[in-house]
């Protein structure tokens, strides 16, 4: 999965200005560097192109967008957690037609790399957010949150069962331009990921995005009732970066050549490093933005020189570089297993 | 269309002193290029605890003024109330120690183009954005009558910097440890019903803020009130500290302190259902079962 690269102990010398590849193909879609926002902590990267220059790191993954306005849940909505936070903001957005007219219309403009994030609360729904995205385009692709509640299956969220994710996957997929790669939001809240990424990709996804937050709650020790208005909420930040390297090794273990995107409390570029040694072919960065807003970029100029003093003159040897010496024969043997299942009955997508 | 907080720059300051005031502390930073920007009403956000800090949500503070002190450029101060971990770390700083600023953050108060007649309103520390607010108004020639008030004198911030600048100064605590004893909107009250007045501004807790509201509409007074919401991020981007407000169109939305704010009109904020997505808000999701 990656060429051989010789480290040694000199290459820590490796002069700054001798030419550095940080292009990175994931699966069809290249970008300039590996470095995006993370969906949710970047809103549509207007308000951050005051701390760097957006068009300067990989793209902008955008908030989750849905089919109408919507309010969000009630306040509090977060709580700082030890190296991380909870949040629960209910998806608060103004709506497809709205984001394509302003949103994306800015971002465009602006000549940034941007990938639509979409949610919905039903595989529908996303279709729909889908169709108008593909009359507007403008945008390089998409990015489908399935960490929702499934309004038609008593809330389970769609993440969490690979055929309720796989039939919101196909759904987008038959809704979108077939040259706007897709990449399925996973969350780290189920059994067995690799079961889910597996089935995502039979489904038609150009690749993953690993993870999502981590359920969690906090009670308010002076009210005594729970800190947040939602009850539960999503753990961020770098509480949760082991899990997510956790996540991306498995997934890379099992499917060596489906593209990753990695996210999960990258705060620095030693962060981004292991996750790309992990599998990563790309790294979101996302809570750590609330913490320094410059975040994306400071960590994209991290990556590099973590990456030159360590002797590789192409990103692109990196992904994956932990891998090199470890038999993964029985974890391969497992996903061929899913694969196969996966590939035995496609009936329940009803369409 | 132009950037959110085209104004805000992410700068690297350092403490110049921490003063006890009350139950609060005054931080001077310097803040080069960042303290020069800074409007009445806007706010700083700081990183707690240091680069590897298990805290990484930023607070954030009313400035209160903005100096120019020769060798360090710019330097700005905010008041602290040490309540949770990160503002104790906040308040133990000393002279030297580095701080990351990100700010001016937030719509400021909007200034009257002519000299008309202002109260200023200030609970516990709310106080302090005032002083640099009143500094503009009188600037342009406005009356300014304030009122500070709190639960005790020890919660009172800003009496000697607000009698230099205001025309009047009025105290109120609860306790009656100093001033009149009542609350800040009794003392409003008694303005507004005998004295003309054009704005009235206020910073401070939601309930004061609510009444300060209640009082000035009812009397067909302006109002524009800074409000103090939990915020993460500070710059628009995490969603966390909205509350409803009613727009030009009539619609209520979920605003954004951080950014749609933190002051608002104090007639456009729907006091009573902060805290809630009141029936009608824009996008609120209906109840499915």
């Amino acid at each position: 999965m990656t060429g051989a690269v010789i480290v040694t102990g000199k290459s820590a010398g490796v002069a700054d200005d001798s030419s550095f590849d940080f292009t990175t193909n994931v699966g069809s879609l290249e970008l300039n560097t590996p470095i995006l926002t993370a969906s949710g902590c970047a809103a549509a990267g207007r308000e951050l192109d005051n701390y760097f220059d957006i068009t300067a790191i990989g793209g902008i993954v955008t908030k989750s967008i849905m089919l109408a306005p919507r309010s969000g849940r009630a306040t509090p909505r977060m709580a700082e957690t030890p190296s991380g936070m909870l949040n629960s903001i209910g998806l608060q957005g103004p709506g497809v037609e709205s984001f394509i007219e302003n949103d994306l219309a800015w971002l465009q403009q602006r000549g940034a790399r941007t990938i639509v994030s979409i949610a919905g609360g039903s595989a529908d729904e996303f279709g729909k957010v889908a169709a108008k995205l593909r009359v507007a385009g403008g945008f390089d692709a998409i990015e489908v949150n399935i960490s929702c509640p499934n309004v038609e299956d008593r809330g389970q969220v769609f993440a969490c069962n690979a055929e309720a994710a796989a039939q919101v996957i196909q759904t987008v997929r038959r809704n979108s331009d077939n040259r706007i790669p897709i990449f399925a939001k996973l969350s780290p809240d189920v059994t067995d990921i690799v079961e889910i990424a597996a089935s995502v990709a039979q489904a038609g996804a150009n690749g993953v995005s690993v993870i999502n937050t981590l359920l969690g709650m906090v009670i308010d020790t002076n009210s005594m009732r729970p800190a947040l208005a939602g009850v539960t909420g999503g753990l961020s930040g770098p509480a949760i970066r082991p899990v997510a390297v956790r996540c991306i090794w498995q997934i890379r273990s099992a499917l060596p050549d489906l593209p990753i995107i990695g996210m999960g409390g990258v705060r620095s570029g030693h962060d981004a490093l292991e996750m790309v040694l992990a599998g990563a072919n790309a790294v979101s960065v996302g809570t750590s933005i609330f913490n320094d807003p410059s975040a994306p970029m400071r960590i994209q100029n991290e990556l590099e020189q973590e990456l030159r003093s360590r002797g590789f003159s192409k990103f692109s040897q990196a992904v994956s570089y932990a891998h090199r010496d470890v038999d993964h024969t029985f974890q391969i043997a497992a996903s061929t297993d899913v694969a196969n299942h996966a590939d035995e009955d496609w009936d329940f997508i009803s369409e | 269309m132009a950037p959110m907080n085209s104004g805000a720059i992410q700068v690297k300051g350092e403490v110049l002193d921490v003063q006890r005031a009350g139950k609060y502390f005054v931080m001077s930073v310097t803040a080069p290029g960042l303290a020069e920007l800074t409007q009445p009403g806007q706010f700083v956000t700081v990183s707690m605890g240091g680069e590897e800090s298990s805290m990484i949500l930023r607070r954030s503070f009313a400035i209160q003024r903005v100096q120019s002190r020769g060798m360090y450029g710019g330097t700005l101060e905010f008041v602290v109330s040490p309540v949770g971990k990160g503002t104790h770390w906040l308040t133990k700083l000393r002279r030297h120690d580095p701080l990351d600023l990100v700010g001016p953050l937030g719509k400021p108060f909007s200034l009257p183009t002519k000299a008309v007649s202002c109260v200023l309103v200030g609970g516990g520390y709310g106080s302090a954005p005032l002083i640099m607010l009143a500094e503009s108004l009188r600037d342009r020639g406005c009356r300014v009558d304030t009122i500070i008030g709190a639960s005790t004198e020890m919660k009172l911030y800003g009496e000697l910097e607000l009698k230099r600048v205001s025309t009047s100064l009025t105290l109120t605590t609860e306790d009656g440890t100093a001033g009149i004893q009542g609350r800040t909107t009794d003392a409003l009250v008694t303005i507004l019903d005998s004295a003309q007045v054009d704005v009235v501004y206020a910073c401070g807790p939601m309930p004061m803020l609510a009444s300060v509201a209640e009082e000035s509409t009812a009397r067909k007074v302006f109002s524009q009130c800074s409000v103090e919401e939990s915020m993460a991020c500070g710059i628009g981007v995490c969603m966390t500290c909205v509350l409803p407000v009613i727009g030009d169109d009539g619609v209520t939305r979920m605003l954004r302190s951080c950014v749609d704010g933190p002051v608002f009109r104090g007639d456009r904020v729907r006091w009573s259902d902060v805290g809630t997505i009141p029936d009608g808000a824009l996008g609120k999701e209906v109840a499915r079962s």
